[in-house]
């Protein structure tokens, strides 16, 4: 039996210890705010927190995750008022919005590490999340934004 | 909440039948001419505009869709006593903002509060909502008429109801801003002035809903300077907060009690079946519930499910760990030969013969024979899977025979009819309720995802499924976009004139997928990019060569466009620096004198698709075309002197009757890697409804162009899909894409320049606009996508 802290809540697995933290979230505690894109590390939309830094949730096992604190977006702010949820909001940056929540998991966590990023430094962070609607101008965009307001 | 609706669906019943008031007077012979309509089209939207109209009623391509269209409030609209105004979104949300841009209009026209309007989505039911086929950037293009006629309807009603409320006329009762205001006479002639007297629209719901549905003729339409959200730009999307936080509900994020998950192993090849398979391990991992076969189909099968080995366990991951314990022996049938490059060089042999003839203007033989030179072009491009970045997911479960479903479906009422009949029950035993769709770009028109979750759940005594399609499934199992080959040749006369146009496209057919297989395209193939071709010259023949379909053909963001701008843009460019010219000159003075082209003298086939629009009112207009080219040039600073291994290119064309020119800068960095620091982007699309949803496309345009330009491909080997992942199908990430795009969007300069369409209209001028800007910064010249990123330069 394994002990996962997710969103500050303690949950139990008694299942695969292999199981992807993704697919965990997901089906086990109904948390369907992380997303499914690739399961292979390419493409970012299962993006979640251990522990404050961001990892690909469809590549890390819940025995890894064991012990650590996990956020999903769903915990990434009481509010839903992260300052990188609102600058995603001002400056309309979703389309079809399905990569957003892996997005906006990476560039909290980049901005937790590193208030002010260079351009070169959004770019490297973010690199690994696919929008396929091609929201990238303006993903690059908000995370300069919230990084004045972190 | 559609309890509601039903009320209201009964109420009109038994008060006027908008409907059948509707059809009287469109018998009185209005349709005609350029309109097809079969017998159920609401023919509301082709009155002529009353007196009253701020705006004529123009006919457009949707009386000639399934079920035409709908504009009755009582099917749109419901108002809580507490003042709520729901309004209905009956096309797909993909990413486009249809489900804001349209219920906004209404919102708009009948003057509610967009703060206290709420949206909700409805299932799959043309009939109740006119065509929800959401498709071919025709959402705001076939139902702004409508939904501008709902809401006017719906204000006229709330005024009515007031009127007979306070006992007055209607003329003395004006809605505003989720009000209606008693009116005063004033001094003037005419003049009204606002009293403090109002009733809020929740005061007057239910008096306003049992009033007649007035005639479109009554209709008083608001002016465009009264418009408060129309045209404006400043309307969220709304389900912006949800996407931020989480709560927006896609395709695989439904929770049904008892739900199994399931993934399936489909054949590799097309049409390929089951020899043998062993599920022992399968059934071992833990969490696999059951393992069941799925019936395949060989094409043409529409969109019927390939069929495979489904594997039902407790967790989606227990189904792919299932999945991967499985061992099948595939049959992979007549398809199996099927090899990208071979394939390839068949399709150019093919191009470089006489093909059947698809329009013909002039006399080219007589002008190629005589020619000075005949200069040439041949691109290519590979197959391109749409890869949403939600793969088709979808759920269903089977109570008392009847069949529910949830998914991302851009097409759900044709989900409907399809699950219907593959599961041979009626349509009203079928629901299909709409999630939002985490892209679609053309894939999830196809149900085969929601008929398998069916046949699935069936299987499994109607249990509540989640059927999910991973990455891999999607790249392997799509509906592809076609690959090409397109050669283009011009005869020039001693002066070095453009006499004579020969293009012939070979590549296999979308029709393929829906019917036997004649190795021919169709006519709205022909009509994107091919036999609609805008230049001024003499002499043009268009030809299809054969070429036949081993894999499913299907529809990817702006379809058979991309190919076509490629070539042709790619080809003016290229012609351009044989003759010395300036690329944008050459392009001007091709496309020729300000026209509306007549297809018929121009030799355009008699059934010429105009994206099914009615060509009086949307045809090909070469001043607008110009337009946008020297728009974009102007503000590109075309002509510029750039830095070394820097360019400008250009390209312009014309697709879902909007017309979009695209200057890229382009740029090789030291590691011969192509990259794109600025795009100038221009768009005619007629009266705009949300200019901010319209920029966000053109930018999402651009960069889906520069995948598809430098990365994505699908290729064939054995029959087999070779790509598996975004490993290996690339697409433009934030480490390399159009840094900075910047949309124009053309303002309208006559009201016949009606809406047309957007989502996809954006995406075909960029690869030729990109290559053309290589060849400016390189002198090295790229006819075939994908392109790679790397050049030698
Ligand atoms: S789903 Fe985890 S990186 Fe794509
Ligand atoms: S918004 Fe659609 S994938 Fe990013």
């Amino acid at each position: 039996m394994l002990t996962i802290t997710v969103n500050g809540q303690d949950r139990q697995f008694d299942g695969d210890p292999n199981t992807p933290l993704l697919w965990f979230v997901r089906d086990e505690l109904g948390l369907t705010g992380t997303k499914f894109g690739c399961g292979a590390g390419l493409c970012g939309a299962c993006t979640v927190h251990v522990d404050g830094v961001a990892v690909r949730g469809c590549m890390t096992t819940v025995s890894e995750a064991s012990g650590k604190q996990i956020t999903t977006i769903e915990g990434l702010s009481a509010d839903g008022n992260h300052a990188v949820q609102k600058a995603w909001r001002e400056l309309n940056v979703p389309q079809c919005g399905f990569c957003q929540a892996g997005q906006i998991m990476q560039a909290a966590s980049l901005l937790t590490k590193n208030r002010a990023p260079s351009d070169a430094e959004i770019v490297e962070e973010m690199g690994g999340n696919i929008c396929r609607c091609g929201c990238y101008q303006r993903i690059h965009a908000a995370v300069r934004l919230a990084a004045g307001g972190v | 909440m559609y309890h509601e609706f039903e009320k209201n669906i009964a109420r009109r019943a038994e008060t006027t039948n908008a409907r059948a008031l509707i059809e009287n007077v469109s018998r009185r012979g209005f349709i005609g001419g350029v309109l097809k309509t079969s017998g159920v089209v609401l023919a509301l939207q082709i009155i002529p505009g009353g007196a009253a109209g701020a705006y004529d009623a123009y006919p457009t391509g949707a009386a000639g869709m399934p079920r035409g269209v709908v504009n009755d409030p009582h099917a749109y609209v419901a108002i809580d006593a507490d003042g709520i105004v729901t309004i209905v979104a009956h096309r797909s949300e993909m990413g486009t903002g249809a489900k804001t841009s349209l219920p906004m209009v209404v919102a708009d026209e009948m003057e509610a509060d967009w703060a206290r309007v709420r949206v909700i989505q409805a299932p799959g039911d043309e009939p109740r909502y006119g065509n929800q086929d959401t498709d071919g950037s025709r959402s705001v293009r076939h139902f702004i008429q409508p939904m501008r006629e709902c809401g006017a309807a719906m204000r006229s009603m709330l005024e009515s109801a007031a009127a007979a409320k306070w006992g007055v006329d209607r003329s003395l009762c004006r809605a505003k801003q989720h009000h209606v205001v008693l009116l005063k006479k004033g001094k003037g002639d005419g003049e009204k002035i606002e009293t403090e007297t109002r009733l809020g629209f929740g005061e007057l719901a239910t008096a306003a809903m049992s009033q007649p549905v007035p005639p479109r003729d009554k209709l008083e339409f608001k002016k465009p300077e009264d418009f408060r959200y129309i045209g404006k730009g400043k309307t969220q999307i709304v389900d912006l907060h949800g996407i931020t936080v989480g709560s927006a509900v896609y395709g695989a994020d439904v929770r049904l009690p008892g739900m199994k998950y399931a993934v399936i192993a489909r054949p590799p090849v097309v049409g390929g079946k089951i020899k043998t398979y062993d599920a022992a391990a399968t059934l071992k991992v833990p969490g696999v519930e059951a393992v069941h076969e799925i019936e395949g189909s060989m094409p043409p099968a529409k969109f019927a499910p390939l069929g495979g080995v489904a594997i039902v366990a407790r967790s989606t991951y227990a189904a792919m760990q299932g999945r991967d314990a499985l061992t099948i022996e595939w049959e992979n049938g007549p398809h199996a030969g099927y090899s990208t490059a071979a394939y390839r060089d068949e399709m150019s042999a093919t191009a470089k013969k006489p093909g059947k003839v698809i329009r013909n203007q002039g006399d080219p033989d007589a002008a190629f024979s005589g020619a000075a030179e005949v200069f040439s072009g041949e691109y290519h491009q590979e197959h391109v899977a749409q890869a949403p970045m939600e793969p088709p997911v979808a759920i269903a479960r089977i109570t008392d025979g009847k069949i529910e479903v949830w998914a991302p479906a851009q097409s759900p009422y044709g989900a409907r009819e399809d699950i219907a009949k593959a599961l041979n029950v009626p349509i009203e035993n079928v629901t299909v309720h709409v999630t939002l769709l985490g892209g679609g770009f053309g894939r999830k028109s196809k149900c085969d995802y929601m008929i398998e979750a069916v046949q699935l759940s069936k299987k499994l005594g109607g249990t509540p499924v989640l059927l999910q399609w991973t990455r891999d499934d999607d790249l392997r199992h799509a509906f592809y976009h076609t690959t090409s080959v397109e050669r283009i040749e011009a005869a020039l006369d001693k002066a070095g004139k453009v006499v004579g146009w020969r293009h012939r496209t070979v590549a296999p057919s979308i029709l393929s997928t829906f019917a036997a297989d004649s190795g021919y395209q169709f006519n709205i193939e022909y009509g994107m990019g091919f036999a609609d071709m805008p230049f001024e010259i003499p002499n043009i023949r268009c030809e299809n060569g054969q070429a036949f379909a081993h894999t499913r053909i299907g529809w990817f963001r702006s379809v058979s466009n991309i190919p076509r701008a490629f070539a042709v843009q790619s080809f003016v460019a290229e012609l351009a620096d044989k003759l010395g010219r300036d690329p944008k000159d050459l392009l001007i003075e091709l496309i020729g004198s300000d026209r509306t082209i007549d297809p018929k003298a121009a030799g355009m086939p008699e059934d010429f698709w105009n994206y099914g629009e009615p060509y009086p009112q949307f045809p090909i207009d070469t001043a607008r075309l110009k337009n946008v080219v020297e728009v974009a040039a102007d503000k590109a600073g075309w002509g510029k002197k750039l830095p070394a291994k820097q360019g400008l290119g250009i390209a312009a064309h014309r697709s879902f009757v909007s017309y979009v020119a695209m200057v890229v800068h382009a740029e090789i960095d030291a590691g011969g890697i192509i990259r794109v620091p600025e795009v100038t982007a221009v768009i005619d699309c007629g009266f705009y409804i949300n200019p901010e949803r319209i920029r966000s496309q053109i930018e999402g345009a651009a960069v889906m162009g520069m995948s598809t330009a430098l990365y994505s491909g699908i290729t064939f080997k054995d029959g087999q899909v070779e790509q598996s992942n975004f490993n290996d199908f690339e697409v433009a990430r934030m480490t390399n894409f159009p840094q900075k795009v910047t949309v124009h969007i053309i303002e309208p300069t006559s009201p016949s320049h009606y809406p047309t369409g957007v989502g996809e209209p954006g995406v075909p001028p960029f690869a030729p606009a990109l290559c053309n800007a290589i060849f400016a910064a390189t002198g090295k010249r790229l006819r075939s996508l994908p392109t790679g990123e790397k050049i030698d330069a």
